[in-house]
């Protein structure tokens, strides 16, 4: 397939172009591999739009333009609670490219920043629409486009309350056998509105209900840790790929969950 | 097919020339420019080979579509010796980081980026920034030894 | 850091070196680091097609039609070559060494026998409208069972994978289904041994990665030559293939190499350069033919798997009196040189230790998966991985450190080796002192004292009085005079016949007619061209001509005195 590629002033424009069945290019770390594979859409769309690399932080959220690459993240001092993910994305040269929208979309076994995202409750405006959409809905079925996500809009977490690992067998830079975050609100020491993502264990990042379930309303300590990361991979069916098989990836789930909430319960 | 004219500045030069439609960086830099500096290792973003310095930031130019760095400057390590080596080039040599010679062109440029931005990195840092670029050959130490070799001043320019 | 220990055979060696043990600049150190270093691709030709080929998607399938009339009308494409266009469509590697029977084809015709054989090859303006093109080729399979395990496909009625070797079993010398070493009588020894330790062992193929991958560029030349910049590891051994595979002779191909970004062995398979050269052959154009990254991954040949079985006799001083091994080398669907890897491994058996009775069995194996070729020092990783983690198993049998143990058993200057050559330059003790010392570990008085100078040779020079031989594993139908041919009345040759090269369609980008390599029954295409020598001796004849063929002299050791 031969590509043709479309350069428009502005997001509108590209949302348009989108619609009539363009793919969107961002940061070219996903689009620009298949185009070099010869998978690509035969239509492609991008944008010179500013509106694209806004970082925008207010008290209780803050709202990332979907061009906004991992760099630029590790750049922003008010993004601290999300350097950890960015720093976990690709090598150097990836993070000078790749970008949070184009992050929400990219496949097995990438995508550790969405579950970052996922895990946050973050949403996204989608161009032209309203409203933000919750990750969880969007991530849900990522085959259907949801027009062009403009920016991410994510709660800011209350210190302490979110962590993120990611496990690779090439370090420091390789793909995830999995990644898991959890954000684990505290009421009177108890944790309500657990919310945990995986990534890398199914076809894209997912809530980890099992784990979710054995923390809320729990106070984190060991015996709490040690129930949710029994029933980690409880109802998770992970790929199996060159990096790792299904089994494996089920086996050490529990195993990063535990080391995830031990580090956060330490603080 | 439409051809996009770019006007960019490599490695200093103004340069101008036109880009097919969907052609990344790598080819238009290799065949259209004729700078064959950067290499081709994996077309998918994996290897590093590639690596440019685009407004002096690494980019991997197998990924980066063409049109894209119009009004840009791109550098690439056929212009990292201006006149003389660049102490990375000479420290290269010494140190004996290259066997094959074929990731040399891609590692040199994230080395160069990496001291443009941090004159003195500890190893880790080090480590850190030549993780995106895949050697084979060496195992990496020669090439650690040869960039905090430049950063601890231990090179003659 | 390294550390010379001179104290080791300091009479043996003269210090009074030049560049030995000095550090030195690489000659070609400068081109690396300012990225002017001349790789293939680093040759820019106006006009440059782009090749890429049509894979099977199946382990094992038959190919019932292959139609590229589609292909043909895509925008770009130049043309589209299959088998037919392939002068002499069946090589193996070796065979410019005299070994091994003709067993695979450029681009397969009839079946394909692993998952990414190539049967067909797009020509085209760009790397693009080649890739579109080769979507656009049609290809009719027939699936077929295929087998992907060693022992399985040795078994009586496993699939067929190469037909050459019907029983999926290299032929040795042209007698046996496998290559033996036999070195006294195991099985007297396993009678009366202590202990009897076993240990099975494998390991998966390994992919060399080399960060360029592999490619060749071609392009009509001066004088009714062609030049091919290529990324070969063996630029004489890819040309006489390229000879033999066009039916040219190496006269008119005009080979350029030796800037190599990366091979680690997995450059040596000769398959770019025939194919980059026959499409500027019959395009008149500059051709490339290169993987991508993926197609280096999948198709390019590894290192193949290897699986061991290991028997030893041991007496309870930690003394190994006896081992056996039954090896299999998984070759994949084709040759290449794993025959020759096992040749290089049964010389090594029973590793760097001397053990008065040794006993091989060891089987190159055909199965469904990627041909397996060459990688750094293979026939030896492999073997020696297997090797090394019994003498750990022996060692814990017998409750010895297990560094002890290989002190014990190492050879020592004039021993005897199992292949029947005389142990020189025998070095295994003090590197066994030196790794003790650094990891800490207290060693015994005697292996403190012991040398690889002394306590060798006399009785341990011996070969044994008695070796007890069979005949296992004997085929019939091959000529013995090689490693394997299979004699006039062998059959399977005559199925896959050595075709002509078919005149190219009339073509309006080329501008200079390619002179066709003459088979010796037909006149030259063109009249002008000087009259091609005979082509290179065929293969396919019997190998009279050359008695009592090679042998590979790696084998032996001759560097001290």
């Amino acid at each position: 397939m031969t590509t043709t590629v479309q350069t428009v002033a502005t997001l509108s424009e590209a949302a348009r172009a989108m619609a009539q069945g363009a793919t969107f290019l961002g940061g070219g770390t996903i689009i620009m591999r298949d185009i070099n594979a010869g998978v690509a859409a035969a239509q492609i769309v991008r944008t010179t739009d500013p509106a694209l690399n806004d970082i925008r932080i207010s008290s209780d959220k803050v709202t990332i333009g979907a061009g906004v690459t991992m760099s630029q993240i590790l750049a922003h001092p008010e993004l601290a609670f999300l350097h950890k993910v960015a720093r976990l994305i690709g090598g150097p040269q990836v993070r000078n490219m790749g970008t949070v929208g184009g992050n929400l979309f990219a496949p097995h076994p990438y995508g550790d920043f969405a579950v970052a995202l996922l895990a946050l409750g973050a949403q996204a405006v989608i161009a032209g629409q309203n409203g933000g959409r919750p990750l969880d809905d969007l991530l849900r079925d990522r085959s259907r486009s949801p027009g062009l996500v403009a920016a991410v809009e994510c709660p800011r977490p209350s210190a302490g309350t979110f962590g993120f690992v990611k496990f690779s067998r090439i370090k420091p830079k390789g793909v995830s056998v999995l990644s898991v975050a959890a954000l684990l609100p505290r009421e009177g020491g108890r944790i309500r509105g657990a919310r945990v993502a995986w990534g890398a264990m199914a076809a894209g990042p997912v809530r980890g209900a099992s784990a979710e379930r054995a923390l809320e309303g729990q106070t984190l300590n060991p015996d709490t840790i040690a129930r949710a990361a029994q029933t980690a991979a409880e109802g998770l069916a992970p790929p199996t790929d060159a990096i790792a098989t299904d089994w494996y990836r089920r086996e050490v789930a529990g195993v990063y969950l535990k080391r995830l909430l031990e580090q956060m319960e330490r603080g | 097919m439409a051809k996009k004219p770019v006007n960019f500045t490599l490695n200093g030069q103004d340069r101008a020339a036109f880009a097919d439609d969907g052609q990344n960086l790598l080819e238009f830099l290799r065949r259209g420019v004729g700078d064959l500096s950067p290499k081709y290792g994996c077309g998918q973003g994996a290897c590093g080979a590639c690596t440019v310095l685009i407004d002096g930031e690494t980019q991997l130019s197998c990924l980066v579509l063409a049109e894209t760095v119009d009004g840009k400057a791109v550098r690439t390590a056929s212009g990292l010796a201006a006149g003389a080596l660049d102490p990375l080039q000479t420290a290269f040599m010494e140190h004996f980081s290259a066997q094959c010679g074929y990731c040399t062109p891609g590692m040199l440029m994230s080395a160069r980026a990496l001291l443009d931005h941090n004159p003195r990195p500890t190893r880790d840092e080090v480590i850190e920034a030549i993780s995106g670029n895949l050697c084979r050959c060496t195992g990496y130490e020669p090439i650690i030894s040869a960039i905090l070799a430049v950063a601890e001043g231990r090179v003659r320019a | 850091m390294i550390e010379f220990r001179k104290e080791f055979f300091a009479d043996e060696r003269d210090d009074n070196l030049n560049e030995v043990g000095k550090p030195t600049r690489r000659q070609d150190i400068l081109g690396h680091v300012t990225g002017r270093s001349p790789f293939f691709d680093d040759h820019l030709f106006d006009g440059l097609l782009h090749m890429r080929c049509v894979r099977s998607p199946h382990h094992h399938a038959r190919i019932r039609r292959i139609d590229t009339a589609q292909a043909e009308k895509m925008p770009g494409v130049v043309k589209v070559l299959t088998g037919r266009d392939v002068p002499t469509n069946l090589n193996t590697l070796l065979s410019l060494l005299d070994f091994g029977i003709d067993d695979e084809p450029l681009l397969s015709t009839q079946k394909v026998a692993y998952c990414g054989e190539p049967v067909a090859a797009v020509i085209a303006a760009t790397e693009a409208q080649a890739r579109a093109a080769v979507q656009a080729v049609r290809v009719d399979w027939e699936v077929l069972p295929h087998v992907l395990d060693v022992e399985e496909a040795i078994k009586p009625g496993a699939p067929t994978v190469c037909e050459v070797y019907p029983q999926n079993k290299f032929i040795y010398h042209g007698k046996y289904d496998h290559q033996k070493l036999r070195f006294g009588d195991v099985e007297a020894a396993f009678a009366t041994a202590d202990h009897i330790v076993e240990g099975r062992y494998q390991m998966s193929p390994i992919e060399q990665a080399p960060i360029e991958t592999c490619g060749a560029i071609a392009a009509p030349e001066q004088n009714d030559r062609y030049v091919c910049y290529t990324s070969t590891q063996a630029l004489f051994f890819s040309l006489g293939t390229a000879a033999k595979v066009l039916q040219t002779p190496s006269s008119r191909l005009h080979f350029i190499g030796g800037t190599v970004g990366g091979g680690f062995g997995g450059k040596v398979d000769s398959i770019h350069e025939p194919l980059a050269i026959l499409g500027a052959m019959l395009t008149g154009r500059p051709c490339k033919y290169a993987w991508d990254r993926e197609e280096e991954m999948q198709v390019g040949a590894p290192r193949g798997a290897e699986r061991w079985y290991i028997k030893d006799a041991v007496g309870k001083d930690g003394r190994i009196t006896a081992r056996k091994f039954i090896g299999y080398f998984d070759s994949g669907a084709y040759t290449r040189l794993s025959s020759y890897a096992i040749i290089k491994g049964v010389g090594h058996l029973p590793g760097p230790y001397t053990i008065p009775n040794v006993y091989a069995d060891v089987y190159c194996v055909y199965t469904n998966r990627t041909p397996a070729t060459a990688m750094r020092g293979f026939g030896i990783t492999g073997v020696d991985f297997a090797i090394e983690n019994h003498m750990d198993k022996v060692a814990e049998t017998v409750g010895m450190n297990p560094i002890e143990l290989r002190i014990l058993n190492s050879y020592r200057d004039g021993d005897m080796k199992a292949h029947r050559r005389e142990a020189k330059n025998c070095a295994l003790v003090e590197c066994c002192q030196v790794v003790a010392e650094k990891a800490g570990v207290r060693l015994s008085a005697d292996a403190l004292a012991a040398t690889s100078l002394t306590g060798g040779g006399g009785e341990r020079a011996r070969i044994p009085n008695f070796t007890a031989t069979d005949q296992n594993g004997r085929v019939e139908g091959f000529d013995t005079g090689s490693y394997a041919r299979k004699t006039s009345s062998g059959g399977d040759r005559q199925s896959q016949p050595t075709r002509p090269l078919q005149a190219p369609p009339p073509s309006a980008a080329t501008q200079q007619p390619p002179v066709r390599p003459a088979p010796s029954t037909s006149t030259p295409a063109q009249p002008a061209a000087p009259p091609a020598p005979p082509p290179p001796a065929s293969p396919s004849r019997p190998a009279s001509s050359r008695p009592g063929a090679m042998r590979f002299s790696s084998l032996s050791g001759f560097r001290r005195r």
